[in-house]
């Protein structure tokens, strides 16, 4: 039996990324549950001393692997930094966020290891000392309750799923491991990271989502979603008709062969739902539809549904949201 | 340039999801079965290669006798040859990475393609996962790719952007949406998919790590309001997100 229970912290451009709070908060609950210890491992370059900041968390010890070699992501060197940190610690649990870099990262970890992982997940509980996690499969239509005998217990959080708490603070050493990535091989490496044209928060780490459908007609009508989503401080999505139509870029999509995602509001605008739209939205806190068609199957699923003409609607719904926040 | 491409078999998009009483996944007795989306995308990306480098394109897929339709779908879009690797078990995760790791390492091939998820599990796993098996590089989620003789250049999705990275073949690559349009499988290419060789092998007794409990629906939203009055409700919509909803 180990003695920890161990968490991912997500570097990029030198700075933590918010799912690494998600991380600790699961990972310190499982650790309070099972008299473990809860440990971060951050692998990066130029970071370490923002680290003690997880100590709000009640995380008593970080470990980080800092080194010039890690300032870019590399599958092969970021999969070799955590495996040393886990055979060193042996956690018997360890929980990383089902993000970008998540996602790339530890399907590779646990092959390392010859460990399974549980991906993508949206719940999590305690049996007999091993983790029962849900994850949602078919875009969301189902969801199953798994769990695996794996001595290690690997995890991935769907993001914004978790919400991040702190904890009676404490005090929290940042352990620098000397761990050197010179001695990876690396045959996969970043050459370039190509920033968003708007710089604008992603789909699936976004508060608040204004998508558009068929019903807005044409891409430049677009225009009048983008004031809506500045008026209430959103980011612009899109259905498939819309991106396979090439109005928007693939980027914005949302549902089945798009992002999963899971705001605080989710408006959709002229987005009739057609069922794999639904499976990537429908888990959104709140979801307000227009749609001129009353029958529309978006209706079933929202909080709030008002039947009209988006092109009378979405300025109105702009104007009032200017008067209400300020 | 040898290109091995796996596939899955997959319910369609489309699919109602229908969960027997007590079961512990889908009932499938209406469901269409397809080639995984994502997987097209890898298989036009094979081909577009074999278009410019010539070579030959190899089929692999695990799952049981039905999975061999979907090899034949990707041999009718044009791949050269299929591997089916027969099993009846319900997998995901690390054993279905080595059962196809396990089939394509005798290939030798210079790159490997796969869709970036089956959209039935929605795991993300098999990938990378492969690229760790094999000791090879990979990059996932990928939305464009330059492969020359070599090695090659790809774009993956990441939040806000997008990474570009260099690698040396061979290589793991996992298919996104947007990488390319698949073509579809004309006539002629149907009929000849017919009679390309296809090896069927047994997949060996390696255990599945993973053990489902339950599978459910997700909990019913709670019934909203419907305003019939077009944009005059848009006052009391916005009273009730903020006092109701407090989602503003």
């Amino acid at each position: 039996m180990s003695d920890y229970a161990a968490f991912f912290i997500e570097i990029r451009d030198g700075k933590i990324r918010n799912v690494s709070y998600e991380t600790a908060t699961v990972a310190r609950n499982l650790a309070k549950e099972s008299g473990l210890i809860p440990i971060g491992i951050a692998v990066g370059s130029g970071f370490s001393t923002d680290l003690d900041i997880f100590g709000k968390y009640g995380i008593p010890e970080v470990v980080a692997v800092d080194h010039a070699g890690f300032s870019d992501y590399s599958p092969e060197a970021y999969t070799a930094a955590v495996v040393d940190f886990i055979k060193k610690y042996n956690p018997s649990f360890f929980i990383m966020s089902a993000s970008a870099m998540g996602k790339d990262l530890s399907p590779r970890i646990a092959a390392r290891l010859d460990t399974e992982l549980i991906s993508d997940i949206i719940d999590i509980k305690l049996v007999d000392g091993k983790i029962e996690a849900v994850k949602p499969v078919f875009a969301g239509k189902a969801r199953i309750t798994i769990s695996t005998n794996s001595p290690i217990q690997f995890v991935t959080l769907r993001p914004k799923v978790f919400l991040p708490s702190e904890d009676s603070a404490t005090s929290c050493t940042v352990t620098a491991s000397d761990f050197d990535p010179s001695s990876v091989e690396v045959r996969a490496r970043i050459k370039e990271v190509i920033k968003g044209t708007s710089g604008k928060v992603d789909l699936t780490e976004a508060d608040i989502i204004v998508s558009g459908g068929r019903g807005l007609q044409d891409t430049k009508n677009f225009d009048i979603l983008e004031k809506l989503a500045e008026a209430v401080g959103g980011v612009v999505g899109a259905s498939r008709a819309v991106v396979d139509a090439g109005w928007r870029p693939h980027a914005d999509q949302v549902g089945q062969t798009g992002k999963t995602v899971t705001p605080g509001l989710y408006i959709a605008i002229g987005i009739s739902g057609a069922i794999q739209h639904l499976a990537g939205m429908s888990s959104s806190k709140c979801i307000v539809a227009v749609n001129k068609d009353p029958d529309a199957p978006i209706f079933t699923i929202a909080d709030y549904g008002i039947v009209g003409d988006l092109f009378e609607i979405v300025p109105a719904l702009t104007e009032e949201f200017n008067k209400v926040i300020r | 340039m040898k290109t091995v491409v796996c596939v899955k078999q997959v319910p369609d998009s489309e699919t109602k999801v229908v969960i027997p009483e007590g079961g512990l996944w889908i009932d499938d007795s209406n469901v269409n079965y397809v080639l995984n989306p994502y997987d097209e995308y890898a298989v036009e990306e094979a081909l577009r290669i074999q278009e410019k480098l010539g070579g030959e394109i190899i089929i692999v897929s695990a799952g049981p006798g039905r999975a061999a339709t979907a090899i034949r779908n990707a041999l009718a879009m044009g791949a050269n040859s299929g591997v089916h690797i027969k099993d009846d078990n319900l997998r995901m995760g690390l054993s279905v990475a080595k059962i196809l790791a396990e089939a394509i390492k005798p290939l030798e091939p210079d790159l490997i393609l796969l869709g970036k998820q089956a959209i039935d599990d929605d795991n993300l796993q098999v990938g990378p996962m492969i690229a760790e098996l094999l000791n090879l590089p990979s990059v996932s989620v990928v939305s464009k790719l330059e492969i020359t003789e070599n090695g090659g250049t790809a774009e993956r999705d990441i939040e806000g952007g997008k990474e570009v990275m260099e690698f040396s073949l061979p290589a793991v690559i996992t298919a996104q949406k947007g990488l390319n349009e698949p073509r579809y499988a004309s006539l002629k290419g149907i009929m000849m998919a017919k009679k390309k060789p296809m090896v069927e092998k047994q997949a060996s007794d390696i255990p599945g790590g993973i053990t489902i409990t339950k599978m459910e629906y997700p909990p019913k939203r709670q019934e909203g309001k419907t305003f019939k009055n077009g944009v005059e409700a848009v006052p009391e919509v916005v009273r009730l997100l903020r006092e109701e909803a407090k989602a503003i």
